[in-house]
């Protein structure tokens, strides 16, 4: 019986493994376009470059990492999450070469690690529901009441009569820190909603709840997830990079004094021309260097 | 001759393990200092957690709590089925079973927590917001089941291990002296096996009291005392994996270490009291 077990467990194993091998195969010939140019920053650099931080960033790290690994076998780019604290923390103590961060750095993180800040992108934060839900509006003090646990009810934000499921982040999330801010003007956040802690968390909690509210970094809206109008204005980072649509913030990567190396390359190439087309790609709005 | 008997790798072990221990103790009492020699440590003892209001307060008293609440539950719904299926296995249950159940729950007691954790939020979820729409379905009654089924395989095996040495021998002069094989479990077995009972109910206790992956995927981590089973609460593990990603220069940073202290005595103090309990109602 036991080895009945086991033996299915592994082969079930082996199946997922094959299935997963076979779509990334896929994805890097889809979109297969070499980071190397006439004059390729990269080409005598190699060694391992570590990232990690903020969640909204992790998209575009990805794609640079893996467009510069695919074209330079010698280079070798982990990226990790955890969120704006860990990456300021794991930057300041010399465990990754770059921390990435949803929110610029405090005082004490400049002055105690000496870190340097490099934006490349700005990205928006909404409000987020389940998208079988009607409301396709709220003005900002609905938003605010609704986050305070004042109403409770989606019909009193002109929807179906049921209960509001309320989703904040964590802590450590500059996502949180942003909309807090700038979506409900440092109105209270109630105690009893449901904490997660990443942004994909986030997206899978309340694509599974109907009654679901919740906020994410707009680079994460997708079909899965439906973005209320705020006070009139369409969430689209179009509307974030006009200044229309109001809660935004930059997306910054840092380094531990001036980066030098690869790690300067990496910033170089995501701050550049083609670190743009990824931002875009990833739904974000990419900044030019010294912008 | 004697050095070497004296100083042997067993020794060396034993005292390398309870150095590490005491060296966790030390370093957590160092990183507690600084809110012991403030007055701080108070606060965040009773108060609530709410880092982001005015006047900010770091407390995690809602935490340990339902820490005590999630694992004391997870224990009392796992403790009689894990003795049950010991049983089972040792004599009450068909003999053609007996070994594939055996086969099962050895299975099971490696299957890693967040394979719990994924199943309990994909069908435990949706099952609990069905039971009252006004909760989100992630919540204290879903964590207590998913590290109750967590801690069952857990708890079976030292059962059955514990009950495994002796039960063919007792069981034949059991069943000689014409006693069912129930009752010779009841009567001879089970009192004989009550040092794993016990060994069973602390390892089940530490490791729901212990888990983080579960309580964080499931519970929902709203930091407050829940006032129903279905509402949101958060773990003080799991507390401790939400705050230690925060700036590190922050209070609620600092509070963690307090956080993981009182769990580490919580832990010990349990483990010592059920122990002492057990001894003192043997000697009685």
């Amino acid at each position: 019986m036991a080895r009945i077990v086991t033996f299915v467990c592994l082969s079930l194993a082996l199946v997922a493994f094959i299935g997963c091998g076979g779509e990334s195969a896929e994805k890097a010939a889809s979109h297969d376009t070499p980071a190397a140019g006439a004059n390729d920053p990269f080409a005598d650099l190699s060694g391992t470059l570590d990232i990690a931080g903020g969640t909204a960033h992790i998209p575009v790290m990805e794609e640079a990492a893996r467009e510069i690994m695919t074209a330079h076998p010698g280079i070798n780019i982990t990226v990790a999450g955890g969120g704006s604290g860990v990456g300021a923390r794991k930057v300041g103590e010399g465990l990754v070469q770059i921390g990435n961060t949803g929110r610029p750095l405090s005082e004490d993180e400049i002055q105690e690690y000496g870190l340097v800040s490099h934006p490349f992108a700005v990205d928006g934060v909404c409000a987020v529901v389940h998208p079988d839900n009607p409301v396709a509006e709220l003005t900002r003090a609905q938003l605010q009441a609704a986050f305070a646990g004042e109403i409770s009810n989606w019909r009193e934000l002109g929807g179906p009569d049921r209960p509001i499921h309320l989703f904040t982040r964590d802590e450590a999330s500059g996502t949180r820190k942003v909309f807090w801010k700038k979506g409900l003007d440092k109105g209270e956040i109630s105690e009893g909603a449901n904490v997660v802690a990443s942004n994909g968390a986030m997206k899978t909690a309340v694509a599974q709840d109907s009654d679901a509210l919740g906020y994410v970094s707009v680079g994460h809206l997708d079909d899965a997830l439906k973005a209320p109008r705020l006070d009139g204005v369409e969430v689209t980072q179009a509307n974030a990079a006009a200044g229309v649509y109001p809660v935004t913030r930059k997306l910054f990567m840092n380094t531990k004094g001036e980066p030098t190396g690869l790690t300067a390359a990496f910033i170089a190439f995501v701050q550049g021309p083609r670190g743009a087309r990824i931002v875009q790609d990833s739904g974000y709005i990419p900044l030019t260097a010294g912008h | 001759m004697s050095f070497f008997t004296r100083f042997r790798f067993e020794t060396a072990a034993a005292w390398l393990t309870a150095a590490a221990v005491g060296a966790v103790l030390l370093f957590l009492l160092f990183s507690v200092w600084p809110l012991l020699v403030s007055g701080e440590i108070l606060g965040t003892l009773r108060g609530g957690w709410r880092p982001f209001a005015a006047e900010p307060s770091y407390g995690i008293g809602p935490m340990v709590l339902v820490s005590l609440l999630m694992a004391g539950g997870a224990v009392l719904l796992a403790f009689p089925l894990a003795v049950g299926v010991a049983m089972f296995i040792h004599g009450t249950g068909s003999r053609r079973l007996r070994g594939p159940v055996q086969a099962l729950v050895a299975f099971l007691t490696g299957v890693p927590t967040v394979v719990y954790g994924f199943v309990a939020v994909i069908l435990l979820v949706p099952m609990m917001r069905h039971l009252d729409a006004g909760t989100t379905g992630y919540g204290l009654l879903p964590a207590i089941l998913t590290l109750a089924l967590l801690i069952l395989p857990t708890m079976i095996l030292v059962l059955d291990a514990r009950l495994g040495r002796q039960d063919r021998l007792w069981m034949q002069t059991g069943l000689a002296l014409g006693m069912s094989p129930g009752q010779t479990l009841q009567h001879v077995l089970l009192p004989q096996a009550r040092g794993g009972l016990v060994t069973a109910m602390v390892l089940g206790l530490n490791r729901a009291l212990g888990d983080t992956l579960v309580a964080l995927m499931v519970a929902g981590n709203a930091a407050r005392l829940p006032e129903g089973f279905l509402d949101s609460v958060r773990s003080l593990t799991a507390h401790i994996a939400l705050v230690l990603a925060t700036d590190t220069f922050s209070p609620e940073y600092r509070s963690v270490a307090a956080a993981a202290l009182v769990l580490f005595l919580l832990t010990s103090g349990l483990t010592l009291g059920i122990r002492y309990l057990a001894s003192s109602g043997e000697s009685a």
